[in-house]
């Protein structure tokens, strides 16, 4: 099998898996990077969503062999003690129901404010799309996007 | 207000103490059953015994109180309330509080969980009473200490003071209190003074979710482990046949394949390897039972609701006579699909069976059902059974069931291996226990401009409507009225989804409330005021809801919509309900966007009785009542020979943010003993949004969902 060097959080880890592997479960099962959820598999729900590069991409659709020599970041590694203004936003407007969706969420709106700090409604609405919440917690999550983006411009 | 209540409850049998070795005091109680007699406290924090006991207070010689639960959250907010409840009546500061999820343990298993996470509603008296009981406890203490009256003593924020202006706190006797009597009958705070409950209190699991700490059933692992992936029979209604496994064994990690009654298993040392093998395995199917499509349900559904034989449920007075002497009568067939419950964290459980314990971990609503399930599915005792539940990703009825944790425990008894299942999303929304289709056909008659008769019939899959349900609005408030159920058994799985009957049977009542008024020239308003006011004149016993307190939502329903007074282009729809002990009143503003209906604003008006915590009760109230909308205006499900037409979120429609209002919720200020939140603001919502469509386009929407009837576009949008 072949090995593959992956900087994740900053830091190098080597991992063996078949080429095809999704990075989300060489996160998830080899890694222990469980933070990065699977709802899909199919890029269609942004549970996996993680950072690639400081772009926020599916990790479900991602190929291992595809992420060697970038910049991968984790829920687990957006800040360090879950002080990064969207993670104090969600806790602010108190944002989780079950919870499970959350990690993704937050990953997407941190990437999208990195590019667009002073987003409108409308913005906002097309930026958060991709992520379903099944406990639909969406009037939520769009009031913590807007209060983390009065915390960053 | 509520006075100050003192009600029998030997609290003996439902709580104990004990001093810990470390300092402190334990209590630990049992809300809902009597404590077994023999049970024994531990003295040690680690040898907390959850078979015996539901939680566990301990407060420290500091004055900390840790509160520990074995229950962990389903996203109803339930992990913050059970606590903040417990705290008002100890009388402490909530910064002063803790809240520990026991943690997992793998090696004692000490945690044979013996039941669920109740609802607030049933454990609300008796989590008071703990609370209460054991501040009764502490002041006894001081007390004694004092060699003064208890009842001359005062707490406030965990300080015990007495009428010389002594002070102590409770860690300082919590020595003391550990090996006194425990008090009966204990004074309940009057609601007035809460301090805690009330509350905008958050999460208490907060900073673990937004730093993606492991918490859910499909984060947790054991050395050893191995991933499972099941191959289940594609149809309903088939068997398998023979399979070649030669694919999914040459698949790198793949370890094992095994049959097991229908199914196959692949097992890997990843999820992406037992997932690739499992896609390389070839399976012959037989159809043994009728291969039954979406077409066959309606047609079949209609039959029954059209034909003789039901079973009446109630019968007030002679619907036959009203409706043959009405001037006129409105009859409409409401029509509703099959919908999975697709909670965000897939179907997933671990599974390790050796010969002296059954270890099983994971999400379940119904543990020690399931427990026993296992135990009897394995041939084993039930003591042998260790069940930990983790955090759930989402339940919404569908982790009621255990077929998951059945599967797990047979693969790992079959293979001697510690195993986890993993669904993928396919074999999640593929092999569901499906909200199952309904018709229902509504029938009123009118006579001198008066509802004389109600009749309502119900043909659903499998199972009926429950019990209370025909007591429910309009029951009561129709001198004719009847409701009549009858089935059609089929072999798709199907079972309870989030408020399970009401969710579909409010939208068609309160759909057809709307025609009616229209039909009878009445407002819609006054129509339902009006027939409350005949239940209050004439009540009923066998009514399940309040006229006032529906009448109550209804008002404020009109005041906080603004009802009537929208602008241009804003069209409004209303819907009123009771149901799981909750009174809900709702107004849904829309508008057309280039002939699609878009809804933009909904008016929510609850009376759950008190509102323990705002902010989660806000969350679940929002989350409901969008849910709804998705639900009814978007997802559709269907079959075609007994293959589910959908199998991902490509093909299935769940709600996104661009599709959803903002909700304003308003919740009636009220000291009645608070009722259930995760389900009663759904049910309402899809006549709240139908009635508004009607205004908008003069389309009446009697089938969901309502996108697929409206003759617009049915792309699903990803
Ligand atoms: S799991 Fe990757 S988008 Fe759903
Ligand atoms: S909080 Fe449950 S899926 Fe989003």
């Amino acid at each position: 099998m072949p090995t593959f060097n992956l900087k994740i959080n900053n830091e190098t880890h080597t991992v063996e898996a078949d080429m095809d592997t999704p990075l989300l479960w060489v996160l998830r099962d080899q890694l222990n990077f469980v933070g990065t959820k699977f709802g899909c598999g199919i890029g269609q729900c942004g549970a996996c969503t993680i950072h690639i590069d400081g772009n926020a991409m599916r990790s479900c659709l991602l190929q291992v062999s595809q992420a060697e020599g970038m910049n991968i970041t984790t829920i687990e590694g957006l800040s360090k003690d879950g002080d990064h203004p969207v993670q104090q936003a969600w806790k602010e407007v108190d944002v989780p129901q079950c919870g499970y969706c959350q990690a993704g969420q937050i990953m997407t709106a941190s990437a999208f404010l990195k590019n667009n700090p002073n987003p409108n409604e409308t913005e906002i609405r097309n930026a958060m799309h991709g992520n379903i919440c099944r406990c639909a917690a969406y009037n939520s999550i769009e009031e913590a996007v807007k209060v983390a983006a009065k915390k960053i411009s | 207000m509520t006075p100050s209540k003192k009600i029998a409850f030997s609290r003996r049998s439902f709580l104990k103490t004990s001093a810990l070795a470390g300092g402190g005091i334990l209590i630990g109680f049992n809300v809902l059953n009597a404590c077994n007699p023999k049970a024994e406290m531990p003295i040690d924090i680690s040898k907390l015994n959850f078979n015996d006991f539901n939680a566990f207070i301990k407060i420290s010689d500091e004055g900390k109180i840790t509160i520990f639960s074995p229950n962990p959250e389903i996203g109803q907010g339930v992990k913050t309330s059970m606590p903040m409840i417990i705290a008002e009546e100890l009388d402490v500061a909530w910064k002063d509080v803790y809240v520990v999820q026991a943690p997992l343990d793998t090696k004692n298993y000490t945690r044979q969980v013996a039941g669920g996470s109740q609802s607030i509603r049933k454990g609300w008296e008796a989590l008071r009473q703990t609370g209460a009981t054991a501040k009764q406890l502490l002041v006894n203490a001081a007390a004694a200490k004092w060699g003064v009256d208890a009842s001359e003593c005062n707490v406030k924020e965990g300080i015990i003071t007495n009428a010389k202006g002594d002070k102590l706190g409770y860690g300082d006797v919590v020595k003391e209190a550990a090996l006194l009597e425990i008090p009966e009958n204990v004074s309940l705070k009057d609601t007035k003074d809460f301090t805690i409950i009330g509350e905008q209190i958050g999460n208490v699991d907060i900073d673990k979710i937004i730093t993606g700490k492991p918490l859910f059933g499909l984060d947790y692992k054991e050395e050893g482990m191995l991933y499972a992936s099941v191959l289940r029979p594609p149809a309903f209604g088939q068997v398998l046949e023979s399979f070649d496994d030669s694919g999914a064994k040459s698949v790198s990690g793949v370890s094992q394949v095994l049959k097991f009654g229908n199914k196959i298993a692949v097992l890997a040392n990843s999820t992406w390897a037992a997932m690739k093998g499992k896609k390389a395995l070839k399976a012959n199917w037989k159809q043994e039972s009728q291969a039954e499509s979406t077409a066959f349900h309606d047609t079949k559904l209609l039959e029954i609701l059209n034909g003789k034989t039901f079973d009446t449920r109630r019968k007030d007075g002679d619907v036959k006579e009203a409706f043959a002497k009405a001037d006129k009568v409105l009859e409409r067939i409401y029509e509703s699909p099959f919908l999975p419950h697709n909670c965000m964290e897939p179907m997933n459980f671990f599974a390790n069976v050796k010969d002296e314990k059954i270890h099983l971990v994971g999400p379940i609503q119904t543990p020690a059902g399931t427990a026993k399930r296992v135990a009897r599915h394995l041939k084993r005792e039930e003591n042998e059974v260790f069940l930990e539940m983790t955090r759930m990703g989402g339940g919404f009825g569908r982790r009621l069931y255990g077929d998951f944790v059945l599967e797990a425990a047979e693969i790992s008894s079959l293979s001697k291996k510690p195993v986890k299942v993993v669904f993928s999303r396919e074999d999640d929304m593929t092999a569901g226990t499906y909200r199952p289709a309904i018709k229902y056909k509504i029938a009123a008659s009118i006579k001198d401009g008066k509802l004389t008769g109600y009749h309502l019939k119900e043909a659903a899959v499998n199972n009926n409507m429950y019990g209370l349900i025909p007591n429910f609005f309009p029951a009561g408030a129709v001198e004719n009225y009847q409701v009549d159920t009858t089935n059609y058994k089929s072999n798709i799985t199907t079972g309870a989804w989030r408020a399970p009957y009401t969710n579909f049977l409010a939208s068609a009542e309160q759909s057809f409330f709307d025609e009616l008024a229209e039909l009878m020239g009445v407002d819609r308003i006054k129509l339902h005021m009006d027939l409350l006011e005949q239940v209050k004149t004439n009540p009923n016993p066998k009514v399940e809801y309040s006229p006032d307190r529906l009448q109550n939502v209804i008002k404020l329903a009109v005041e906080k919509s603004n009802w009537g007074k929208s602008e241009k282009g804003v069209y409004q729809g209303f819907s009123v309900y009771y149901c799981h002990n909750t009174h809900v009143a709702e107004v849904a503003d829309i508008t057309m966007e280039n002939g699609i209906p878009s809804v933009k604003k909904v008016t929510c008006i609850v009376d759950c009785g008190i509102v323990v915590n705002p902010l989660g009760a806000t969350n679940q109230v929002k989350g409901g009542v969008i849910d709804g909308i998705g639900h009814t205006m978007y997802s559709d499900f269907s079959f075609n020979n007994g293959v589910p037409e959908s199998n991902n979120f490509n093909s299935y429609q769940l709600i996104r943010m661009g599709q959803t209002p903002k909700v304003d919720v308003h919740f009636v200020e009220s000291d009645i003993d608070p009722t259930g939140l995760g389900e009663p603001t759904l049910p309402p919502i899809g006549a709240a949004v139908a009635n508004a469509i009607y205004k908008a386009t003069g389309k009446r929407l009697t089938k969901q969902p309502y996108m697929s009837n409206l003759n617009v576009d049915k792309k699903v949008m990803g």
